[in-house]
């Protein structure tokens, strides 16, 4: 196979600019495809990194609403339920208000028992539950900023949770990582934040439940539900999936729109990679005659035209999902807030690089089939 | 030198379908070529030549009758046999080269190797001695368009002959040469016949190329008319 390497390499740029403008077609095909995928990973890669155990609950009106503190104590009473955290949307953001963080304030122990799949260090664990002012921040956060285990950062806030200024000091104590998850957050003491804001004090934002058995989620969803309803702040609680999924879904049906814009996309590469193949190969005919003159069969001239179509589609592929998850990993700083998740993640790339193989069998198939027909004397006379 | 034949066509005849209209092409011809003969094959256009020589090349088939080559039936291979036999058996040498522009003449002379077990190191080397018998050692890296049309056709026989063939096969070798390139591809061809004990069949119009072969055969409306020593 590789003894034709030079072969197929020569014949691909025999037109240098057609194949230089299909490559670059190809390349924006697949730059684009990654770019989406990063989108789409954005929106919706926290439903498949959701816990089917963990149970969500919130006011039901909305989530800018809080709760009273005293739920928790409640929902921790159900039966099917093993731990609940307490959670209250902080923001804020470091030295550049145009970037605001994702800072969430939590009770460290039940936060830890919720999220299991968090890692972080034994040592960096209990130093954050020991300090009412220390916060864990997530990896891809740390290292945008420099932050170090034991920076102390002063943390600024629009809301005037405070009466004497908006600066909030904490200590980093932890740097954690989610395997497949958002860690550009920020979580700091609830009991840091409660006692010192103006309003709202002994309220929560949103809880969120650990389960015994996942199979009980809905009974225990209704079951929360039920306990208050017809009070002041009624709730809605659904699984952790759905809730990641109907945040997303606000913004409409991006899964959708993001599939049709990609299957154009690739509707329109197969057109043009396949006149490009066509063209080649229509170009070539008595070259075809020759090669089968000098023994290569009907089998073997197929391969070829199929392999070059290989060629083409795979360099200019490789060459836009690289560029693509360069681009995206250089964008992350910057959308990190709005979109956490927003990177090209493994199995993207994966299937970007199945798609450059379907696009280039796809592509050759039809100038293959016509090569393989082609009778010796035939092509010699040039079809 | 062995004289039986290597090659023997028996009774073959060529029809084509031109819309409505047979045309026949060749009609019962029978030939044998004896291994190491230098044969000319002679004759108007349309008389038939070049379709023999495809037929005895495995290239085309006959629609009555057979052709045996090196005892072989050609008839009774597949198509990915016959491939297979022509790249084992049969060098092609064409009027207009029919080299591909894209490799250089080195790149030209190694293709029929591709399709051996020989690694790149003996590629190269047969390549360079196929290069070297025609005179072209020097001109290995260039492009068919950076060759005349005499050298494009020496390293159309260098690639013709790189696979240490039974049989060449030249259809209007010197069709497209002046009169001094011309002669020396004859005189190479010649050499070839003489020193290396190639069996070479050659089509052409010119009375004086055919001088150069042990034999020559006339062709007309598909049937052998004379044959002059």
């Amino acid at each position: 196979m590789f003894r034709f390497l030079p072969l197929l390499w020569a014949n691909l740029w025999r037109r240098r600019l057609r194949t230089v403008f299909t490559l670059l077609s190809i390349l924006v095909a697949f730059l684009l495809f990654g770019l989406l995928e990063a989108l789409r990973f954005a929106f919706f890669g926290g439903v498949e990194a959701a816990s089917d155990d963990r149970l969500m609950t919130q006011h039901r009106m909305t989530i800018v609403r809080d709760l009273p503190g005293g739920y928790l104590g409640k929902v921790r009473a159900v039966p099917g339920v093993k731990f609940v955290s307490p959670q209250v949307w902080f923001g804020g953001w470091y030295q550049d208000e145009h970037k605001p963080l994702q800072v969430i304030a939590v009770e460290p122990e039940a936060f830890i028992d919720v999220y299991p799949e968090i890692r972080i260090t034994e040592v960096e664990k209990r130093a954050w539950f020991i300090d009412r002012a220390g916060v864990i921040v997530g990896k891809d956060i740390a290292a945008q900023y420099g932050w170090h285990v034991g920076d102390h950062i002063p943390l600024q806030q629009n809301i005037p949770y405070k009466a004497n200024g908006n600066t909030w000091d904490v200590n980093i104590r932890g740097i954690f990582d989610r395997p497949n998850g958002n860690n550009n957050g920020v979580f700091m003491q609830y009991k840091y934040l409660d006692e010192s804001r103006q309003f709202g004090r002994g309220r929560v934002g949103w809880m969120v439940s650990r389960l015994e058995n996942p199979a009980d989620l809905p009974r225990i969803a209704r079951q929360i539900d039920t306990m208050f309803e017809n009070s002041p702040d009624e709730t809605k609680s659904g699984s952790e999936k759905t809730w990641v999924g109907d945040f997303a879904k606000q913004v409409g049906n991006i899964g959708l729109i993001l599939s049709a814009v990609a299957f154009a996309v690739f509707f329109t590469m197969l057109l043009v990679t396949g006149n490009t193949m066509a063209q080649a190969v229509r170009e070539r005919t008595s070259e075809i005659g020759v090669l089968k003159t000098l023994g290569f069969s009907h089998a073997a001239v197929t391969w070829l035209v199929l392999i070059e179509s290989l060629l083409l589609t795979l360099t200019g592929g490789a060459a836009g999902l690289g560029l693509a998850w360069l681009l995206t990993r250089g964008m992350q700083p910057f959308v990190a807030t709005l979109l956490p998740l927003f990177k090209l993640p493994g199995h993207a790339l994966l299937l970007g690089l199945v798609l450059t193989v379907l696009l280039g069998l796809a592509a050759g198939a039809l100038p293959a089939a016509r090569a393989m027909r082609l009778g010796v004397v035939q092509a010699l006379r040039g079809g | 030198m062995s004289n039986a034949p290597l090659v023997r066509v028996i009774g073959a005849s060529k029809d084509y379908r031109r819309g409505s209209e047979t045309v026949h092409v060749l009609d019962h011809l029978s030939l044998e070529v004896p291994a190491g003969d230098f044969l000319a094959l002679m004759g108007p256009s349309g008389s038939g030549k070049t379709t023999l020589l495809n037929m005895i090349g495995g290239l085309d088939r006959p629609s009555q009758g057979s052709v045996e080559v090196a005892g072989q039936r050609l008839e009774q291979l597949s198509d990915g046999k016959l491939a297979r036999w022509r790249a084992d058996n049969v060098g092609f040498v064409f009027q207009m080269y029919n080299l591909l522009p894209v490799l250089s003449a080195a790149g030209n002379v190694e293709l029929p190797l591709l399709l051996t077990r020989l690694g790149s190191a003996d590629r190269a080397k047969r390549t360079a001695a196929a290069l070297a018998l025609v005179g072209l050692s020097d001109r290995a890296k260039h492009k068919p368009r950076e060759l005349s049309g005499g050298q494009e056709q020496r390293v159309g026989i260098a690639r013709a002959i790189v696979g240490d063939p039974r049989i060449l096969l030249c259809d209007e070798p010197t069709g497209d040469l002046d009169r001094k390139a011309g002669d020396e591809i004859l005189d190479l061809l010649t050499a070839l016949n003489q020193k290396h004990g190639k069996t070479i069949v050659m089509v052409t119009h010119d009375p004086r190329a055919a001088a150069h072969a042990k034999h020559i055969l006339y062709l007309d409306k598909g049937s052998l008319t004379s044959e002059a020593a």
